[in-house]
């Protein structure tokens, strides 16, 4: 056999988007069709490897599913139905602009934008923001908020994006609560040579798939209990004196004197030596240390002091202090492995094994690398710590109503350990660290939402007081999502969860126009799925056919025809991710490497099929045609020709050289980070690999939460402001500052009544256990099993149930039981069961399985499938066997007369993973499919007829 | 193993146009010897003809069985090493010999051509007789080895296969011949009775042996050995498709076990001892009839009680 | 000799499917192309694919492992599949023992599937003819390709690089290497085949800790003046039981 001859091919790189990974790719092209993709091997993150979605990246781009057309829905239609007829862009754009500038003119928040991708949100914010309403987020509040705030407000960083694991040195691992694959192929890589360097991993996760299947040691947990287990583990590293004692002492708050005397304003806050003007995002060093050597106080990090961490103490004045570290070993005293036994069903003798492991090998492995690096406090350095034990872990935890203590228990963990920023530990990924919290706010009055203007402050912030909580004066909250107000106040991606319920229940007000771009809100991304379908097509009254809907308008962008696009009244078809431009902006979330900021970009390699156009060129013509500041010049005219022309030239102010690249800027393309507009930026990036990687010198990679050299850069660089240190807040006065509030105390704003008691309950500023929300509303002794969901890695954050072949990997999904559970409640392996929480029931086929936890079901999410949707048959295996879980978990928890989201009461995070059920066996002669089902959709306007059979082979698509 | 019709068509028809042909050249045999009365050359043409008939069946029935019919011509090329390839020789080969014993007896051109050290005359008949005996057993052991050679289809790797292979074809052919002869040759009816049902008792005792020995075949492959992790407790979750693929098309009969325990016992029935009872009787063609619905069911089990190692693999989708 | 073959590192597979659909995705438009897809967007969806990754669990819970598999040809230095064909169009060639099906040959009987006890083979039922992995072999020799791009779609596309591809018969190779050094092991070695293709078992890190590791001098709590962990009181020891 010879070999195919190379010369007909055109090989294109891109950036991947098949995931929310970000991976290189090269496209091979023949005849302008797609050929081949395979992995970058020049390119950072996936390093030539490719995943399998990647790989199936073909199906995606030819998929019948493809929406090619503007569509509105025909006069009479049902929203759901999925009548349409086929518009041009002109009366699309008119459509919509004609609407919004009323909108705008009149009362803004009318307007709410919600985006599923959250890797888009430079541009998304900025229209929103310019825009001029607060109702703006991306999919983070129903995704892993948790993971982000738990871990920033307490080291300034978090997982993926953010930061992560170092495996190339570390020689523990411990994944904790990570789906089946996030991070998807730089995780792999790194776990593979983890392993193959004979690191420990150890996975704590109620099911045993994907990553958790390689692990040394598995150790099965109830969900939702991480946070005791990670408590009793923090417990049995403090009792065996298994801390890094150094490492607090310098890099944390745990030697800073807490204030103790209950009668004062001032109670559970740090003591200061004096009260300076301190911002929102900084934390001056000037709070006391207890010197042992002296016996007295002193400010922290004097010269030659070392403070006691343990032990109790009186000023002058009388004044009762502790360290705070005292007053973790006081939390954890409680919380021994025996306690956490009976809540984690993990044995005890487990859990002090494996807090030995982690103490004992951080402790005893430890890496000493020869670079020189001067600290915040001018102390030089000769070489770089790390205590090799590093943690992962993701949704697992984020996805409960307790997860945000949880998180910060982690975070707590990985600091006593002393393994933040270190070799073999976790390290940050630029543009973290971030000052505690992070320096963007909301702002924090209605009055900043004004007609015809940009809103005044950002619509996402990190609230740092009550008073940064975006409230009106009676507390009541300004975003439809209920984001920043006193019910989550820390609710730091957004509540997109609740939009749909609260817009119809017009609470806190009514809506006019809803744009959803890329997310399945009629669906999987949706609690409660089949209400929230009637909310969507809900009228104001039953009565009047003409009535007007409780959600007004609603348009959804899309590139396929997914159970959302179906409510629309107005389809924008987005082009695939091979059609288009895209930043992965240092504005946003870049794919930075621990060792220096990177970002990349996406190049459109095939023609946009049909009509289709990307999101980011309507925001801009939509921001034009509303005259919106940054999209026009003062004049009103048009500013940028297209996306492209916008990423070249547009900046944070005007001169302010940043903008939403940061590679080859200046004229000719020879600055980093701040610098004139580049002309020919596009074409440096697309020959670099789409990358720009800024590898930072060595003494800046490390210990980057006071590294003065790497501070001062990062200032310098304008990726931070200030240059202060950021110390790690094992114990959280952000948090006590909404308590004291709560306790009537202080001076700043003060909670409603009816939340006074959840703020003080759950704003506790050291972590601590309590059952999820949800559990404790709910009769456990009718409703014994945890049922959780992951996505499969074939389909790990995407949307491939319409990819031929990926599809024929995940047909349609089962409840997996362990066996002895299910033989208890009478299940054999494949029967068809019913699936019943307190709010709802699915039909489903039970799978047993001796790798879960018996107190817990689970299935693959997003498997199962209304029937017609992604242009699949009505008799599709997605339809008629798969199911979809979010049936029977609700969006919202009653609380007292009223009902409240069913999240953590600090972040909002929708808390999915909460849900209790139980399984029975379906009656004899009951359907063997699915429930519940929905009316078939039929295929749209413009959509590809769906072939009965397909032998694909390049040039041979149409 | 799935039961193809087309393979189980092909390998029981051709057994009954070999099994007539073996027959019909018996009497013939006999008949030289005088054992039997001799019978006219149209007795001969008219069996071999009805025997031609079934083995052109079998052979558009092999047809059905490859993708690629019109390619069919390659498959001789592999004798030394495929015994599907001999068959593919063989099978031709047979049929020319019947064709051409048939045409000799049918156009009476039969010119003595040697004689036996006793006398007796060698025409060509005789030697066109030999002729397509050896082959229609050559036949009959490359189709039985087809399947007796794939070591890991335990079930059939047996010499059983082969002899039964044999046995069920000369049955079915004799019981065939009987009938024919109760038509057209009354006086070799008898012999011809009475060798199909020595051969019918020949076949059900091979085949009652077969099933024997297959309900104690321990396999040889567990998953153990298939994927290599030793431990006593190994249930497949996934086998990678969830809407079927080849290999679960290809290699499972797809019934309830119930169904193929039934057909266990249902053939033997019509097979052997209905028609032994209807022979006894002298309803010969009846007993053909049964006898061939019984092999089709028997070929069919034959099939589905393979149980080829790979299914070890297909167990489960989730 | 040559002998081109994959070693498969269970140890490190994770299940991802990577390997399944880069090798669809090369193969579909390669010299072994179509792969022909059925029902692609309708009720039991089913396609040619010549590797599979399944999953199987091994022992019970708590002590269960989850074992993901990847299964393609396995390039059988004697492969029963070849003497069985008829037309020669199965074939393993002398010059690197790949095992390939000249498809312009391949009469479609169906007969090399029943004679491998590994269920490799697919037929392609639009095409009608046997189809298998070929391991790339219209990569690994195109000279076109840079280097490190001649290596089957699935070892190239494989992010936990649990698939090592070389020359089994090279006592030097990373492959011969790794069977030796982490107990390559083949399937089924009952029937003789001598797979050419190997799989490397699960490999275990244990960590051990010791009791003096956790009662040091350098224990921070000495610093704070608390006392060292040490047993209760009340737990057992010789007093209770003896006095000498």
């Amino acid at each position: 056999m010879s070999a195919v001859p190379a010369s007909v091919q055109e090989v294109k790189k891109t950036t991947c988007y098949m995931c929310a990974c970000r991976c290189g790719i090269r496209v091979h092209l023949v005849d302008g069709q797609v050929r081949y993709i395979d992995g970058n091997p020049e390119h950072p993150l996936n390093q030539g490897v490719i995943c399998a979605k990647g790989s199936s990246g073909i199906m995606k781009q030819y998929s019948p599913a493809r929406l090619t057309r503007p569509l509105l829905r025909k006069p009479g239609a049902e929203r759901g139905a999925g009548e349409f007829k086929a518009i041009s862009w002109e009366q699309a754009f008119s459509i919509l602009a004609e609407r919004l500038a009323k909108i705008r003119a009149t009362d803004p928040k009318k307007f709410a934008l919600f985006t599923g991708r959250d890797q888009m949100q430079a541009l998304t914010g900025l229209f929103a923001r310019q825009f001029g309403t607060p109702n703006y987020a991306a999919h983070g509040g129903f995704c892993s908020v948790n993971m982000a705030a738990g871990m920033i407000y307490t080291v300034g960083g978090s997982f993926w994006e953010f930061g992560g694991p170092d495996l190339d040195r570390a020689k523990l691992f411990v994944m904790i609560g990570t789906a089946e694959d996030h991070h998807s192929n730089p995780m792999k890589i790194a776990l593979s040579k983890f392993k193959r360097n004979g690191g420990r991993f150890v996975s704590i996760n109620p099911v045993r798939t994907g990553y958790s299947a390689i692990a040394d040691e598995w150790v099965p947990i109830r969900p939702g209990s991480d946070g005791a287990l990670l408590l009793a583990i923090i417990h049995e590293v403090i009792a065996q004196g298994l801390y890094d004692r150094d490492f607090l002492v310098r890099y944390t708050n745990a030697g800073q004197l807490v204030n103790l005397d209950a009668k004062s304003d001032e109670f559970g806050m740090f003591l200061r030596t004096e009260v300076p003007e301190e911002e929102g995002c900084f934390d001056p060093q000037n709070k006391l240390w207890w010197d042992r050597a002296s016996n007295k106080p002193v400010i922290t990090h004097t010269e030659g002091c070392d403070p006691y961490l343990l032990g109790e103490f009186k000023l002058s004045d009388g004044t009762p202090v502790k360290p705070s570290f005292q007053l973790l070993q006081e939390r954890v005293r409680d919380y021994t492995p025996e306690w956490a036994e009976g809540l984690t069903g993990i044995p005890a003798a487990t859990i002090r094994r494996l807090a030995q492991e982690m103490g004992v090998t951080a402790r005893d492995q430890k890496i000493e690398l020869p670079i020189a690096w001067t600290d915040s406090w001018g102390k030089d350095h000769d070489t770089v710590t790390g205590n090799p034990v590093a943690f992962h872990a993701m949704r697992g935890l984020a996805a409960h109503s307790n997860g945000f203590h949880t998180i910060r228990a982690l975070a707590i963990l990985m600091s006593l350990l002393g393994t933040i920023d270190r070799p073999g530990g976790f390290r940050h990924k630029a543009p973290f660290p971030r000052p505690i919290p992070p320096c963007a706010k909301t702002p924090n009055t209605p009055l900043a939402v004004k007609p015809n203007s940009p809103l005044d402050g950002m619509a996402l912030g990190w609230p740092a007081e009550p008073d940064d909580l975006f409230v009106d004066e009676a507390g009541k909250p300004v975003r439809i999502d209920k984001a920043f107000s006193w019910e989550y106040p820390l609710s730091v991606h957004g509540l997109m969860h609740n939009v749909i319920t609260n817009a119809w229940r017009g609470d806190p007000y009514r809506i006019d126009t809803l744009l959803i771009f890329m997310a399945n809100m009629a669906w999987n991304s949706t609690m409660n799925t089949a209400e929230v379908r009637k909310m969507l097509n809900d009228k104001v009254s039953d009565k009047d056919e003409q009535g007007e809907y409780r959600i007004p308008f609603i348009a959804v962008c899309d590139a396929f025809q997914s159970e959302m696009t179906a409510f629309a009244d107005l389809v924008l078809p987005d082009t695939t991710y091979l059609e288009r431009h895209d930043v992965m902006s240092m504005l946003d979330r870049p794919i930075s490497e621990f060792d220096g900021p990177v970002d990349s970009v996406r190049l459109p390699v095939l023609a946009p099929t049909g009509e289709c156009k990307p999101f980011q060129e309507v925001l801009i013509e939509l921001g034009t045609r509303l005259k919106l500041p940054a999209f026009v010049t003062k004049a009103g005219e048009r500013k940028y020709r297209d996306y492209p022309d916008f990423i070249v030239n547009y900046e944070t102010e005007p001169g302010s050289g940043i903008g939403f690249l940061a590679g080859w800027r200046g004229k000719g393309g020879e600055k980093f980070m701040r610098g004139e507009p580049n002309p020919r930026q596009w074409e440096m990036y697309a020959q670099n690999n789409c990358v720009y990687h800024h590898e930072l010198p060595r003494s800046y990679q490390y210990m980057r939460n006071w590294n003065r050299g790497y501070l001062d850069w990062s200032q310098r660089s304008r990726i931070t402001r200030y240059a202060e240190p950021i110390l790690i807040h094992l114990y959280s006065e952000v948090l006590q500052k909404f308590r004291l509030a709560a306790q009537g105390k202080g001076i700043t704003r003060k909670p409603p009544e009816h939340l006074k008691q959840r703020i003080e309950t759950y704003f506790d500023p050291l972590p601590f256990y309590f059952d999820p929300l949800e559990v404790q509303a709910t009769d456990t002794h009718k409703y014994p099993l945890a049922a959780v969901t992951q996505r499969p890695m074939a389909m790990y954050h995407s949307w491939d149930s319409q990819n031929a072949w990926l599809r024929q990997i995940h047909a349609h999904n089962y409840l997996f039981v362990n066996a002895r559970t299910a033989r208890l409640a009478g299940i054999e392996d494949g029967d068809w069961i019913w699936v019943e929480s307190q709010w709802g029931k699915v039909r489903c086929m039970a799978r047993h399985s001796e790798a879960v936890e018996p107190g817990t079901v689970w299935t693959w999410n997003a498997i199962g499938k209304a029937a017609g949707a992604w242009n699949l048959t009505p008799d599709a295996n997605e339809a008629k066997l798969g199911f979809l879980l979010n049936h029977v978990i609700s969006e919202e928890l009653p609380d007292g007369k009223q009902r409240i989201s069913n999240s953590d009461p600090i972040t909002g995070q929708a808390a999915w993973y909460d849900v209790r059920v139980r399984i029975s066996k379906v009656s004899p002669g009951e359907t063997a499919e699915t429930s519940p089902q929905f009316e078939p959709l039929k295929p749209y306007p413009g959509q590809e007829k769906r072939r009965s059979l397909w032998a694909y082979m390049k040039g041979a698509v149409k | 193993m799935h039961p193809a019709f087309s393979v189980i068509f092909l390998t029981t028809l051709i057994g009954v146009g070999q099994g007539l042909f073996l027959a019909l050249f018996t009497v013939e045999s006999y008949a030289a010897f005088g054992l039997l009365p001799a019978q006219d050359g149209r007795f001969y043409a008219l069996g071999s003809a009805i025997a031609l008939g079934f083995l052109v069946a079998g052979l558009v029935a092999s047809f059905f069985h490859l993708g690629r019919p019109e390619r069919a011509w390659r498959s001789a090329a592999k004798w030394r090493t495929s015994w599907l390839s001999r068959e593919v020789i063989v099978l031709p080969a047979f049929m020319a010999a019947v064709f051409l014993y048939g045409a000799a007896h049918f156009t009476g051109f039969n010119p003595v051509l040697a004689r036996l050290p006793s006398g007796a005359p060698v025409n060509i008949t005789a030697i066109l007789g030999v002729a397509g005996t050896a082959l229609a057993f050559a036949l009959f052991v490359c189709t039985g080895m087809i399947y007796a050679c794939l070591r890991f289809l335990q079930e059939w790797h047996t010499p059983l296969t082969v002899i039964n292979y044999i046995l069920l074809g000369g049955a079915s052919g004799f019981v065939m011949a009987a009938a024919l002869s109760a038509q057209a040759a009354p006086e070799v009816a008898g012999f011809l009775g009475g060798w199909a049902m020595i051969l019918t008792v020949l076949a059900l005792v091979g085949r009652t042996a077969a099933l024997v020995r297959n309900a104690r075949l321990k396999p040889k492959s567990s998953l153990r050995t298939a994927i290599g992790v030793k431990h006593p407790r190994i249930v497949q979750k996934s086998q990678g498709a969830m809407g079927g693929s080849f290999n679960t098309r290809e290699f499972f009969h797809g019934r309830a076990a119930g169904f193929v325990r039934q057909v266990k016992w249902i053939f033997p029935v019509l097979a052997f001892v209905v028609p032994l009872g209807l022979l006894v009787a002298g309803f010969a063609v009846a007993a053909f009839a049964v006898q061939y619905l019984g092999l089709l069911a028997e070929r069919w089990f034959f099939f589905a009680q393979a149980n080829h190692p790979q299914n070890l693999y297909y167990r489960a989708v989730s | 000799m040559t002998q081109l073959a994959l070693v498969i590192d269970l140890n490190v597979c994770v299940g991802c499917h990577a390997c399944v659909t880069s090798c669809k995705e090369w193969n579909t438009s390669g010299q072994a192309g179509p792969l022909t897809d059925f029902n692609p967007y309708g009720a039991d969806p089913t396609g040619t694919f010549f590797n599979r990754v399944q999953t199987f669990e091994v022992g019970e819970f708590p002590n269960t492992e989850t074992v993901h598999f990847p299964k393609s040809c396995l390039h059988c230095e004697e492969p029963p599949c070849v003497p069985v064909c008829p037309t020669g169009a199965s074939y393993k060639r002398k010059e690197d023992g790949i095992v390939l099906v000249d498809y312009d040959k391949c009469i479609g009987c169906k007969y090399c599937s029943w004679a491998c006890p590994y269920g490799a083979r697919e037929i392609d039922e639009q095409q009608k003819v046997m189809k298998k992995c070929t391991l790339c072999v219209d990569r690994i020799y195109d000279t076109s390709l840079p280097e490190i791009d001649r290596k089957p779609a699935c070892v190239k596309a494989c992010p936990t690089s649990a698939r090592l591809f070389g020359d089994v018969h090279d006592p030097e190779s990373e492959v011969s290497k790794a069977i030796r050094e982490s107990g390559g092991y083949q399937l089924m070695p009952e029937w003789g085949t001598q797979p050419a293709n190997h799989y490397l078992p699960r490999r275990k890190t244990r960590l051990r800790i010791f009791d003096d590791e956790l009662v040091r001098a350098d224990n921070p709590l000495k610093i704070e003046g608390k006392p060292l962990p040490r047993p209760a009181k009340s737990e057992p020891s010789l007093d209770d039981v003896t006095s000498w």
